[in-house]
Parts: C-alpha cells; structure tokens; sequence
C-alpha cells in the first residue's frame, strides 16, 4: 500500500499523543501548574497533529464533519467519535492538574480508556481490511496498542515500567513481522481464484490493461518502500523499542523522556513507513504484481 | 446509510462469458463515453502527455492460461464492480457517501457525501473504485443506474453502456436475484461463478468460464478439397501430368 505521509503522521502521532495522555489522565505522572500544563499541552498537540494530519488526504476535507454520520459500520467513523470523546473528557483533569483543582482521579481515567478506544479504533481501521491479509491480523491492535502504550510511558518518564512496555512493543513488532509474512499465502487468493481461470491451469498476465499506472497500482502496488524492509524491520526495532528499553531503565526520567522519546518516534515512523509500504493488496492479483 | 440493506428486492447486476470476448474495448470505451459525457466527470490527467493516467470504471485485463492437455488460451477479462451483496466498500465509509440501494442491490457513490478518504478503495478486492483525484471523490460502476430506468430512451438502450455497446454480446445484464430471468439461466447453463468467493463479499456479477478448446472439444472441421478452376486448373492437371 502507498504509506501516505499524512496517514503516517496521523496513526503514529496520534497513537503517541493518545498513549501519554493516558499516563497523565490515570496520574501516572504527578504534575502541576505549568508542569502540568506543558505535558498535557504536549499530549493534546500530538494527538490533535496526528487528526489533522488525516485530513490532508482527503479529497474533500471541508466535508470532514460528516465522517461522524457512520458509527455504526464504519471503524473510521468510530474513530472520529472516540478521538473527540477522549479529548473532551479529558479535559476536567488536565484544567485539574494545570490549576490544582484536585478532580478526583476517576475522571481522568474513564478519559484514558476513550483514549485507548481511539487507538484500538484506528488500528481496526486497518485491521478490518480482508483486502490486506497483512493487516487482517490480531498483530495490528497489538502493534497500535504497544506503540501507543511504550511510547506514552517513554515520555512520561516511567522508568522500569516504560523499559517493560518498550519491549513488550519489541515483542509486537517481531510477531507482526515474522507472522506477516506469511498472511498473504494463508490467505489463499492467487491469480487463478481472483480471475477464476485457476480451474482451467495456470494462468499468467498477457497483456496489462492499460499501458501506465492507474489509480489502483499507484495506491495498492508500492514496491519502493520495501525494496529496503530487513534494514527498516531493525531500524524500528531498534529505534523504537530497544534501544528506549535501555534508556528508560538507565537514565533519570526527564533525559530518558526527551533522547528515548525523539528515538523512539523515529522508530514508530519508520516501523509504520512499513507497515503500509510492506501491506499488499490482493488487487495486485489482477495485475501479476504484488 | 453505510449499513448494508440485507435483503435487496432486486440484484441486478452483470453476467461476463469469457468464451465471448474477444478483449476489444469496447466496453470500456462505452463506458467511459457515457460516463464521462465530455464533462470530465471521469478525469484523464495528462492524456496526450508521456504518462497518461485516467479514472476508468472498466478495465479489460488479458490472461494466459495453459490446460495441462492442449496449449495456452488467451482469455479476455472485464473487471469492473460486483455488485456486492456483502460490499466492504460500503461498510467502511465514514460519511454515508458509499451506499447499497435496497430497491435493486446496485453499490453507488454519493459524490455530495463523498470526502475522499479512499477507504472504500481499499476494502474492494476487485479494484472497482478509483479517485477522480480532480475532483476529490470516489468514482465506481453505477450500472448505469441513469440509463436502465430512462423511460425517454428506446427499450433496448435501457441496460448498461458496456452491454448496449458489446459487439460480441459477452455481456449480460438483468436481475441475478430471480432464478428464471434470463441471466440466472445462463449462469446456471453455462456454471457461472463469483470472483474470489474466500473475500466474504458475495458478488452479484458473475463470469461464464471459457469453453473447452483443443483436443477433446468439438473435432475440428476437415479442410475443404480445393478444386482448382480456369488457368489454375489447367495448370494444376498439367503439372499433375507431368
């Protein structure tokens, strides 16, 4: 699939944003005053960036107030109510810890589990898509979920407990690897069953319907982006997960935050770079190409 | 409503014989002639430069396919929308622009809904959806819901463009979901099938596979004896002579 800069942005920004916002709506982090409000003021920005980048994709954005219509079918719909629930309910604890108005911390926390419901609606977004075998696959919430909850705790500064989570996200991003790569042959759809010729005995391209990319090749055939995936497979490994493990437990809260942080979110860019660039569609069927 | 209407009165849709076309694109000439009625309702970005590129509704794919028992056919193949019964494309649209018609089961884009988030695009195993990307919204078969139920047109221009404009008739149109119209019986004559079924989404449109060829078909015909005449003739009996 074509990994669109402004889908990246949206799911790693987001999922960045969303997962520190629940380590400040639980009080995982005691802050307050300005403290408090630069952290919450982080967490919101990075997960209004990640929504806003989304909308730069889209063809008619103006109309984006209508992508609330659908809940009922559509994950992306699901996703726009829980992203703005969540920031909204947010918002007593983050005025609370800002002005110390001593909100009980339960109000904070029915936010955090919205937050989390953001993220898991977003990961169905793509999780959802029978087309993506790759994607059609319990590791993408377990991804999302782990990025979303390794990258909070890293900048929250949670020490031991971001070690853990950095690596429960190594543990992720291995499975979604390893297990990826075979989704596509599990599937079972080859040329033959999407063309249904498969009966008759092999079949083979003859001649491409039109001569220069279309629409589909250029959305759903991106060869590019893996042409280098074993060296960005370790890049977000290392990066987003391991070397952060190590950071976290070693260095004091504040240093570990920022260098394991801005290590990290290049790790989690790097690993959805691939998460789109490596994602094949079975349209590619049709045209011999994955 | 991006909810899918379950139980649809009607499911038109297309019945497509492999054995028929011969791959001349018509069709998607036709198709994108009415569709596009010179108003560009179906873009071509830079179609007279070195890489054109253009929203087509149909697209007409070549296969080669090798019988252990004879050699290599070559099978035309028009792939264009389904139909779904279970259409993915419409389930996951946020904004209720995708939609599934209970009255006859055809799947349509409400442009005026439309944000172009390419969703749909996405969650179609056949690639029947590309972005008019001039315009910012999804373009799909519409069966050419403006023409089948135009009473101002002749009765036999009321059914879809590609099927009006087939020179070799390979393309069927009419109610799937009624067993004694005319397309059932030709799917249940000729073992019509769906496209990848193992994707869940019950495809209306079904393909007629080719026939048999080759060794085992119909014989092929002897060669007519050639009986040669005037010059040739006598040319023939002289040399024969000799």
């Amino acid at each position: 699939m074509h990994p669109a800069p402004s889908v990246i942005l949206f799911t790693t920004l987001s999922g960045l944003g969303f997962g520190y916002l629940v380590f400040l709506a639980t009080g995982a982090v005691a802050l307050s005053g300005w403290a408090a409000f630069f952290a919450w003021g982080l967490g919101y920005g990075l997960a209004v960036a990640g929504l806003m980048a989304s909308t730069f994709h889209l063809g008619n954005p103006q109309r984006a107030l209508k992508a609330f219509t659908q809940w009922r079918s559509s994950w992306l719909s699901r996703e726009a109510w829980t992203s703005c629930a969540a920031l909204f309910a947010l918002a007593p604890m983050a005025l609370s810890d800002w002005l110390d108005l001593g909100l009980p911390r339960p109000i904070g926390w029915a936010g955090a589990v919205l937050a989390l419901a953001t993220v898991g609606c977003t990961a169905m977004i793509y999780t959802q898509l029978k087309t993506v075998p790759r994607w059609n696959h319990w590791t993408t919430p377990a991804s999302f979920f782990a990025f979303a909850l390794a990258g909070g705790a890293v900048l929250a500064g949670q020490g031991w407990l971001a070690s853990g989570l950095c690596l429960s996200l190594g543990l992720a991003l291995v499975l979604q690897f390893r297990l990826g790569d075979h989704q596509f042959a599990a599937r079972g759809e080859t040329m033959g069953s999407a063309t249904g010729l498969g009966g008759i005995g092999p079949v083979r391209v003859f001649e491409q319907p039109h001569t220069g990319p279309n629409y589909l090749m250029r959305e759903m055939i991106h060869v590019v982006g893996r042409r280098h995936a074993r060296k960005l497979r370790l890049i977000a490994l290392l990066c987003a997960a391991l070397v952060p493990a190590v950071l976290c437990a070693l260095l004091p809260p504040m240093v570990a935050a920022v260098t394991a942080g801005a290590l990290h979110l290049t790790g989690a860019l790097a690993a959805r770079w691939l998460f789109f660039a490596e994602a094949e569609h079975v349209v590619g069927l049709y045209y011999g190409m994955r | 409503m991006t909810c899918l209407p379950g139980k649809t009165a009607k499911s038109l849709g297309l019945v497509i014989d492999l054995d028929t076309c011969v791959g001349c694109q018509a069709c998607v000439t036709a198709c994108k002639g009415w569709n596009d009625r010179g108003a560009e309702l179906l873009p071509d970005e830079n179609p007279y430069g070195p890489e054109p590129s253009g929203v087509f509704l149909n697209r007409v794919h070549s296969y080669e396919v090798t019988p252990p028992d004879g050699p290599a056919w070559i099978v035309n193949f028009p792939r264009s929308c389904l139909h779904c019964e279970d259409a993915p494309c419409v389930t996951v649209c946020p904004t209720g622009a995708s939609l599934k018609r209970a009255e006859d089961g055809i799947v349509l884009v409400n442009e005026d809904a439309c944000i172009g988030c390419g969703l749909c695009a996405w969650a179609c195993p056949y690639g029947a959806r590309e972005m008019d990307e001039a315009r910012g919204v999804m373009k799909k078969c519409t069966l050419c819901v403006d023409r089948i139920y135009d009473e101002s047109l002749p009765p036999e221009d009321r059914q879809p463009a590609c099927v009006r404009t087939c020179p070799t008739g390979a393309r069927h149109f009419g109610d799937l979901a009624d067993p004694d119209s005319a397309v059932s019986r030709l799917v249940a004559e000729r073992e019509g099938y769906a496209l990848m079924p193992g994707m869940g989404t019950k495809p209306v449109n079904r393909y007629l596979p080719p026939r048999r060829k080759g060794p085992g078909a119909a014989p092929v015909l002897a060669p007519l004896e050639g009986k040669a005449t005037g010059l040739a003739g006598w040319l023939d009996r002289m040399l024969g002579k000799l």
